[in-house]
């Protein structure tokens, strides 16, 4: 099977879900990348990137949450097919700082499950199904999530003095 | 050959105090608690291994506290480490020392301003006897401040507290510059005591 450029690979979620779903291909020189617009379809996008035999997008490189400092929050997929095509591309999904949920993917890619966590416990992404969504970095009972711009660190943590 | 202790001692008898003879079996047998953090341990590592050898000093690391009576804080201290390292000292039996390595352990270190999750300085938590700088410290300087606890122990007596002895050892340093202007191949020509030639000429004047 062909290795695909991201035009084509945008070009077949694009035909398979409707021009509502997803944004225009983004093709940046590092990273091409394209946006999901519908959040509920997220997940049956993933699987289809997953599973379709052109795509087979099989391996979850890096799942990273970004604080991008206007009130939204967001989470990049870095998708890799590893073993079929050796394409790539980067999935985008944005949300707000007030509506911080976005579909969990650990069910179609198993990695997910602690990128998640750690997007979770450092910029506060709350991710619907993740089956086990608890802090992994930071301890259970710390205040806030460290990596989001406006974030004040505590005064104290069990008594010890937490600012220099 | 005769051994050292036979050169020294010909005459096979040596009067000294108990107390000091306590001290020195203390000091010849430092145990360290195994423990690192953070890089820190792999030069505290080197230290034991055999290029620095640190069983000459008797030092030799325990993996219980209850066995140990140092504590080497050998790296980053998170906060989520600082308790079990708090549970840790409190495990350990008296007399018990510290030994904090390390910038980080000393006051955080790089994570000083941005490190949410650093204990800037595990003196926020534990008394410390012996901080050792550096970003890790070499093999040499973890030898040295393991040296300056040997002092520490040295300089203990009944009815003395900690602090009081830690003042004491404090009091044998020189000042920095008279040290490295004077050992400084480019400096040959600097009279490193300018003062007191200087006092020198005074006194002469007043003769």
């Amino acid at each position: 099977m062909p290795k695909l450029s991201p035009e084509a690979i945008h070009a077949i979620v694009k035909e398979e879900f409707g021009s509502d779903a997803i944004s225009d291909l983004d093709n940046s020189r590092t990273m091409p990348n394209f946006t999901v617009l519908d959040h509920s379809l997220w997940q049956p996008i993933a699987y289809f990137l997953r599973t379709d035999e052109r795509l087979k997008f099989d391996y979850l490189a890096c799942l990273s949450g970004v604080d991008y400092n206007d009130g939204t929050l967001g989470v990049v997929y870095n998708l890799e097919s590893l073993a079929a095509h050796q394409h790539k591309i980067a999935v985008k999904l944005k949300c707000t700082k007030e509506n911080n949920r976005v579909p969990s993917v650990a069910e179609i890619w198993r990695t997910a499950e602690w990128h998640e966590r750690e997007a979770y416990d450092l910029i506060g992404i709350v991710f619907e199904g993740n089956p086990d969504l608890r802090r992994i970095l930071c301890p259970e009972d710390w205040e806030g999530h460290p990596l989001r711009k406006d974030y004040k660190v505590q005064e104290y943590y069990h008594g010890i003095k937490v600012p220099y | 050959m005769p051994s050292l202790l036979d050169a020294k001692l010909s005459g096979g008898a040596i009067v000294t105090k108990v107390e000091d003879l306590l001290n020195w079996s203390r000091l010849s047998s430092l145990w360290p608690m195994s423990f690192g953090l953070a890089c820190c341990a792999i030069e505290m590592m080197a230290t034991n291994a055999s290029n620095y050898d640190l069983e000459r000093f008797g030092i030799f690391p325990r993996s219980s506290p209850r066995q140990s009576d140092l504590m080497i804080v050998a790296g980053t201290v998170t906060f989520k480490m600082a308790e079990r390292v708090k549970r840790l000292y409190d495990q350990m039996s008296e007399p018990r020392y510290v030994l904090s390595m390390g910038s980080c352990a000393n006051c955080g270190g790089p994570y000083w301003e941005h490190g949410y999750h650093v204990v800037k300085g595990v003196d926020r938590i534990i008394p410390v006897d012996v901080y050792v700088p550096g970003c890790p410290p070499r093999p040499e300087a973890l030898i040295g401040g393991l040296m300056k606890i040997q002092e520490l122990i040295r300089e203990e007596r009944l009815g003395l507290t900690r602090q009081e002895a830690l003042k004491k050892i404090a009091a044998k340093t020189a000042p920095a510059e008279e040290v490295i202007i004077a050992a400084h191949p480019f400096n040959a020509n600097v009279k490193p005591a300018e003062t007191k030639t200087e006092k020198k000429e005074t006194e002469e004047a007043v003769a």
